[in-house]
């Protein structure tokens, strides 16, 4: 494989780098919330000594830490579904002579520098961020997941083709990827509300493809080698029903593990994009574009860049810490036997 | 004949790269003359399109540009009634977004590295686990509201250093140094994070090894083993990490670039995405790619220079 830096990665793979407390080499998931998913292939593609005094059974649980991960997400999920429904100001109306107020009865969060109600524009906006979060990784996973997975189990000529291609788009810096993706991508749409989220959904879609097939290709190797695939090939059964069946549901956990990092990355790169005026754009709310926006404010009202941070900050951690739970809870080291 | 590959490679990935961005902006609706300069006249435009080329065909005007490109001419920069050499803005931009990257590189790894060596030391008690929660959570922390914070807090509220603004090294170094501790906190504060985990698990690996129970049972103190036997065979993975983060400085370094006002090439390639200067746009993701491509080629270098093992490991 023409790796980009000239490491195969992909060899030796322990899919879960973190799998015991303390002891492994990978820093785990982590690396990726900035965005370098490629040293999430690195931390991945370590194996590691075993240690003596390692506390297996201390792993996979979700814990206190877990629990309230859970209920932060539940609470912001059902916040932003419910919001059409909730007794809240309109995000768009302005209340004349409150601009850039902080908090007080009635805007428990203050306003922002049009004097439109900050508490109704974090949960509204919440849903942009949640819709692009995970509408970017569900893309990036069903495409970005579908080609890791085929290359990973027919090697060959497809891989061959589609893993270099892959490594080209790595060789981008990942922001610079999305911005300009987005940059180009929103120019040929017209720019109705909807359209601009699904143009920035895309745009972080495409960049997330070839970090998740990269580590799904890399998982996909290392399990289409066991002993159970050997077995379904001598009993005859077809390749692609291998490939479902057997292989796909042992690779999915870290699939999904990545994904968990990769929305809360996806709802980050949006600020970013924000930042350059790319993102959802005004007077739409997005945690994003509220945060960006809000730099003008930073002086006068600081609340608005800070109680948005705290929420967006709170979401991402929590997508963290349950992708990191996932992947010690789903122990998928046999894969290396 | 690995060097001899990996020169190959690099070509590949830049020719490929840069393919890539300008059948991407081949895309972009309208005429782009139009955009790079709204008030000209016919003559002016039909001059900018010759000079882009913009009558040939794709192929023709890719080809023009790598031509140019490789005997360094990036192309030009148009304004209103001028235009520019791209390579021009680029001797001034790209030592600023260098130097952003560097100082944010030895931040990080100067905090990192003793917390990381020390936390493994001590894995467990309560040193470890508070640095290890304290780096996690600060992987969660988005850069640009990170930034912001930061500007509010110690820039505007306790006035410690400048939000915003540039000053060369050589024009006031005081001035400098103060600009830039904002802008490279910000940076550094999410790799640090990510080199302290890294450099804490790989030395908990290390520290297991015979080795370092020889070293011990000869007596040696317990700060000689972990910094001159553990550390160099524990900095592999963290070297390599480090190089591909580069990618994610240069993330980064556009945000922060914009938001602190920092003339680098973060703000240029931002300017040249809004005003659709093709030619430069293509320079300069060619010139970051090739920074980053060239980064993980010398990492690889030195991965062999740190430990003699990894000739005989990696050949596998």
């Amino acid at each position: 494989m023409p790796s980009i830096h000239g490491f195969d990665m992909t060899e030796h793979v322990d899919p879960d780098p973190e799998h015991t407390e303390a002891e492994t080499r990978g820093v785990g998931l982590a690396p990726s919330v900035i965005g370098t998913a490629e040293a999430v292939g690195v931390a991945i593609g370590d194996t590691v000594p075993e240690d003596p005094e390692g506390k297996p059974d201390a792993k996979g649980k979700i814990g206190i830490g877990g629990w309230l991960a859970i209920s932060w997400l539940g609470l912001i999920l059902a916040l932003a579904l419910l919001a059409p429904v909730l007794p809240l100001h309109d995000p768009l109306e302005q209340f004349s002579g409150l601009a850039s107020s902080g908090p007080q009865t009635g805007h428990p969060l203050g306003t922002d520098a049009l004097g439109r109600d900050m508490l109704s524009r974090v949960i509204w906006g919440s849903r942009a961020s949640l819709a692009i979060g995970l509408g970017a990784i569900t893309f990036g996973m069903l495409i970005g997941g579908f080609l890791g997975l085929v290359t990973g189990f027919f090697k060959g000529r497809v891989d061959a083709i589609v893993t270099p291609l892959m490594s080209l788009l790595l060789a981008i810096p990942q922001f610079v990827l999305a911005l300009s993706l987005v940059t180009v991508l929103a120019a040929s749409a017209d720019v109705s509300d909807t359209r601009r989220i699904l143009v920035v959904i895309l745009g972080l879609g495409i960049t997330t493809i070839p970090i998740l097939g990269r580590i799904t290709r890399a998982n996909t190797f290392s399990w289409s080698e066991r002993e159970f695939v050997t077995a379904a090939e001598a009993v005859g059964a077809r390749k692609w029903r291998i490939m479902i069946r057997s292989v796909l549901p042992n690779v999915f956990p870290a699939m999904l593990s990545i994904a968990m990092l990769g929305v809360g990355l996806a709802m980050i790169a949006e600020g970013g994009l924000s930042v350059f005026g790319v993102g959802v754009q005004l007077p739409q709310p997005s945690w994003g574009n509220i945060i960006a926006e809000g730099r003008n404010q930073l002086r006068r009202a600081p609340h608005i860049v800070i109680f948005t941070s705290v929420v967006l900050f709170l979401t991402v951690l929590a997508l963290n810490f349950l992708g990191d739970v996932i992947s010690k809870r789903f122990d998928v080291r046999e894969g290396q036997l | 004949m690995g060097l001899l590959r990996r020169l190959l490679q690099l070509i590949v990935t830049v020719v490929a790269v840069t393919f890539f961005s300008a059948l991407l902006l081949q895309l972009l609706p309208g005429d782009p003359v139009e955009v790079l300069a709204p008030f000209s006249s016919e003559e002016q435009r039909d001059v900018i399109r010759e000079d882009l080329g913009l009558d040939d065909p794709f192929v023709v005007r890719y080809a023009g540009w790598l031509g140019g490109f490789v005997t360094g001419d990036m192309g030009n920069y148009y304004t209103v009634s001028s235009k520019r050499p791209v390579s021009d803005r680029v001797a001034d931009a790209l030592p600023i977004s260098l130097q952003l990257m560097i100082y944010s590189q030895l931040i990080s790894l100067a905090f990192a590295i003793p917390v990381g060596v020390y936390a493994a030391a001590r894995k467990g008690r309560i040193f470890d686990k508070f640095s290890n929660a304290t780096a996690f959570a600060m992987l969660a922390i988005p850069n640009f509201a990170l930034a912001l914070l930061l500007q509010y807090f110690l820039g505007v509220k306790w006035q410690l250093f400048p939000t915003s603004g540039y000053t060369k090294i050589t024009e006031d170094p005081s001035m400098h140094f103060q600009q830039m501790v904002l802008p490279c906190v910000t940076l550094a504060v999410g790799q640090f994070a990510v080199y302290m985990r890294l450099l804490r698990s790989d030395m908990i690996a290390t520290l297991q090894q015979d080795f370092i129970l020889l070293a011990k049972s000869k007596g040696m103190s317990s700060r000689r083993i972990l910094f001159r036997h553990a550390l160099r065979p524990s900095s592999l993975t963290l070297l390599t990490v480090a190089g591909l983060s580069v990618g994610t400085l240069i993330g980064g370094a556009l945000i922060v670039e914009v938001l602190f006002q920092i003339p680098g090439m973060g703000l240029m390639l931002a300017e040249a995405i809004a005003t659709r200067q093709m030619v430069a746009f293509q320079s300069l993701i060619a010139i970051v790619a090739i920074l980053y491509v060239l980064v993980n080629f010398g990492v690889d270098l030195l991965y062999s220079a740190l430990d003699p093992r990894i000739r005989h490991d990696r050949t596998r």
